[in-house]
């Protein structure tokens, strides 16, 4: 068994015109590890996640996912790196036009070539494990949001991906609805999925990440366990965010 | 007044020239499902290709659709019916007529594609594409069902304004409803056929109009 | 290839016939302009008009929109061409044209006006009654220049299907464009005058098509598209 890293962020810049989001990001994120990462808005967390499964197209550097390079190769080879990298944004972005199970269905129909049997019986499978197999035949807008995105990280996961990337996924929740989603995130966790976490939710870094990364104007500020970034931030940046961010 | 009524509301000679009519609307049905067949089909791949990254497929189509939006239907028609002929290409009326009214209405229906599916937001492209789901299966599956259902309103109007257009085809001959409406007009030195064609014109659309102002309440703010 | 460009682009036609067909595009421009200045005035009062809630206006001028939206403008030229002079009633080609296009263009205006007003929110003709305005003064200088702001994107492409629509002059011989050209065709035998019809309308045209597509990808714009 290999200790290669999951996920491999080698230099990584985005430059969007004139405007430089990342500077030499390097990143190294091992099998079953949780990576949260915080920072001011602006900081380019958000850009760099999104250049892991290049939604964002990274102006240089590379990307490594499970020992394969993912910058290179045909949009083919795009589309199926796209299944080993599940990710979770902000708006939810369930398709409304289809019902829930439809909507867990579909990558595994298209993309996957799974049977309509077997796609329907994997997405129940993952239904349940967020918690909403009773809603599956229901339409998107009947859900609450906090529904619609354990929906959605089911979606992400009937497709059997090595990592799970979460762009603040509880940001856009009312505050009742958040632990839900969180409660999903740590089985996750304790299933060892590999997770690169964007988010503001610091109770839930401390209890459940590996490691915490603290980012600002585009480059890696500081990073550590929890305990030592929360309890001991050694940069000032650092402290600087934590005392305006933490009550 | 009661000149008024013979001249226009003439029962008579509105029921002498019904079957004449009659057989006209049949014409004026086919060539409605021809153009609208065609062109809800004609008028998506333009659309795509006016939305395409790819130069060499953008620029042509939208220079297509500019050039038809600002040709006058009647004027291409009289173009293609007449016009092709000089050139030596021999072509049915009924084919001129089709091929006239697709050039025309496809870049309407293409504005009207573009318009729904730009009106899709990113985040439904993201998601999809980020489960692995290729652009095509993308468009196919997420975006246009979406795209369609936004815009039906607006697909209705332009399927409207292709069942008018078929009246022009009575200016080459074609036998549609018009046509025939015309035709009787010119013999019976009466108006009333062509107020037949007016009250059949407004049962079929009249109700069609009504349905589309009920659902483009709301303009874009 | 020689044989379609001396069909269709024979320079000897062209100079030719050239004064006829800008003599045609003079009466297309004149009569355009005159639908368009008439539709959209007639639209935008039945609009306002509208919005002062009175019902029995309001079916008339709901049944004036739909019966104009969904007859077909030749139609309605060729009854009135040729029907009125049945009842005493002569009138000229170009006469015709115009009111036709006019109150097509209206019903469509008017459609398009009303819509606008209904997305000018109900809290602003609140705001301005109360401030003293009245009904009156709120419709003019408050939900008026909001609801013609939103309506002018499909306006302009409705103004520019409508001044298409003046080559159905050609049909009851008022001496446009296109019945300059047709006459033009059977005088020279060739079909390059209708070459030159085309390329007219395009000139003429072109920059309506244009106006609208600006309009529409600012409105794409402020959409966050």
């Amino acid at each position: 068994m290999t200790n290669r890293p999951m996920l491999e962020i080698v230099s990584l810049q985005k430059r969007f015109g004139d405007n430089i989001v990342l500077r030499d990001i390097n990143l190294k994120v091992a099998k079953g590890e949780l990576v949260f990462i915080i920072g001011p808005s602006g900081s380019g967390k958000s850009t760099m996640l999104r250049c892991c499964n290049r939604l964002e197209q990274p102006s240089s550097g590379d990307i490594i996912i499970d020992g394969r390079n993912i910058m290179s190769g045909t949009s083919r080879d795009l589309d199926r790196m796209r299944l080993k990298v599940g990710m979770v944004f902000q708006g939810f972005h369930l398709y409304p036009h289809m019902s829930v199970v439809k909507n867990v269905m579909l990558a595994q129909r298209k993309a996957l070539n799974r049977s309509a049997e077997e796609a329907r019986a994997r997405s129940i499978d993952m239904l349940e494990r967020v918690g909403l197999a009773h809603k599956a035949d229901a339409m998107p807008a009947e859900l609450s949001g906090g529904q619609q995105q354990r929906v959605a990280i089911a979606r992400a996961l009937a497709l059997d991906p090595l990592v799970m990337l979460f762009d603040e996924p509880t940001s856009a929740l009312d505050p009742e609805l958040v632990g839900s989603v969180l409660a999903v995130m740590k089985d996750l966790k304790t299933k060892d999925m590999t997770m690169l976490v964007v988010s503001h939710e610091m109770g839930f870094a401390r209890e459940t990440a590996d490691r915490v990364i603290f980012m600002d104007g585009g480059v890696v500020v500081e990073e550590g366990t929890p305990e030592e970034i929360f309890g001991a931030p050694k940069a000032e940046r650092t402290k600087a965010f934590l005392s305006r961010v933490t009550r | 007044m009661q000149n008024l009524i013979d001249q226009f509301f003439n029962i008579a000679i509105m029921s002498k020239s019904l079957p004449l009519m009659l057989s006209g609307l049949w014409m004026t049905a086919k060539l409605c499902a021809a153009v609208i067949l065609l062109g809800l089909i004609g008028g998506l791949l333009l659309s795509l290709a006016n939305l395409s990254p790819r130069g060499w497929l953008r620029v042509p189509a939208i220079l297509f659709t500019d050039i038809f939006r600002a040709l006058p239907p009647l004027v291409l028609l009289i173009f293609i019916y007449s016009g092709l002929p000089f050139a030596g290409i021999e072509i049915s009326p009924f084919a001129a007529v089709v091929l006239a009214f697709l050039l025309n209405n496809s870049a309407y229906y293409a504005e009207v594609y573009r318009a729904g599916i730009l009106s899709i937001g990113k985040g439904q492209w993201e998601a999809a594409r980020s489960t692995g789901l290729s652009q095509t299966q993308t468009l196919t599956n997420v975006v246009l069902p979406q795209a369609v259902r936004n815009v039906l309103p607006d697909l209705l109007s332009n399927t409207v304004e292709v069942v008018k257009l078929t009246s022009l085809a009575s200016v080459v001959s074609l036998s549609e409803l018009l046509y025939a409406a015309n035709m009787a007009r010119s013999i019976t030195y009466n108006a009333s056929p062509l107020v037949l064609a007016a009250l059949i014109y407004l049962v079929i659309l009249w109700p069609v109009v009504r349905l589309v102002s009920r659902f483009q309440r709301r303009l874009a703010a | 290839m020689s044989g379609f460009l001396t069909t269709f682009f024979n320079v000897d036609v062209m100079v030719r016939y050239l004064p006829d067909i800008l003599s045609g595009v003079v009466v297309a421009v004149l009569i355009g302009a005159a639908v368009v200045v008439a539709g959209v005035l007639t639209g935008l009062a039945l609009a306002c008009l509208r919005t002062y809630g009175l019902r029995f206006w309001n079916v008339l001028i709901i049944c004036f929109a739909d019966i104009f939206r969904a007859l077909p403008p030749l139609v309605l030229i060729l009854l009135l061409y040729f029907g009125l002079p049945g009842v005493g009633v002569q009138l000229s080609g170009p006469m015709v044209l115009f009111i036709v296009l006019s109150l097509t263009l209206a019903a469509f205006a008017e459609e398009i006006f009303w819509a606008g007003f209904l997305s000018v929110e109900r809290g602003q003709w609140e705001a301005g009654i109360s401030t003293g305005l009245g009904v009156n003064g709120t419709l003019l200088y408050v939900a008026l220049p909001q609801a013609v702001r939103l309506a002018i994107p499909p306006l302009v492409n409705r103004v520019l299907a409508i001044t298409k629509m003046t080559a159905l002059g050609s049909v009851i011989g008022v001496s446009e464009i296109l019945s300059q050209a047709t006459t033009a065709q059977s005088f020279s035998g060739s079909a390059t005058p209708l070459t030159l019809a085309a390329i007219a309308y395009l000139v003429l045209l072109m920059p309506l098509v244009l106006a609208a597509r600006t309009f529409e990808s600012r409105r794409d714009k402020s959409q966050g598209r």
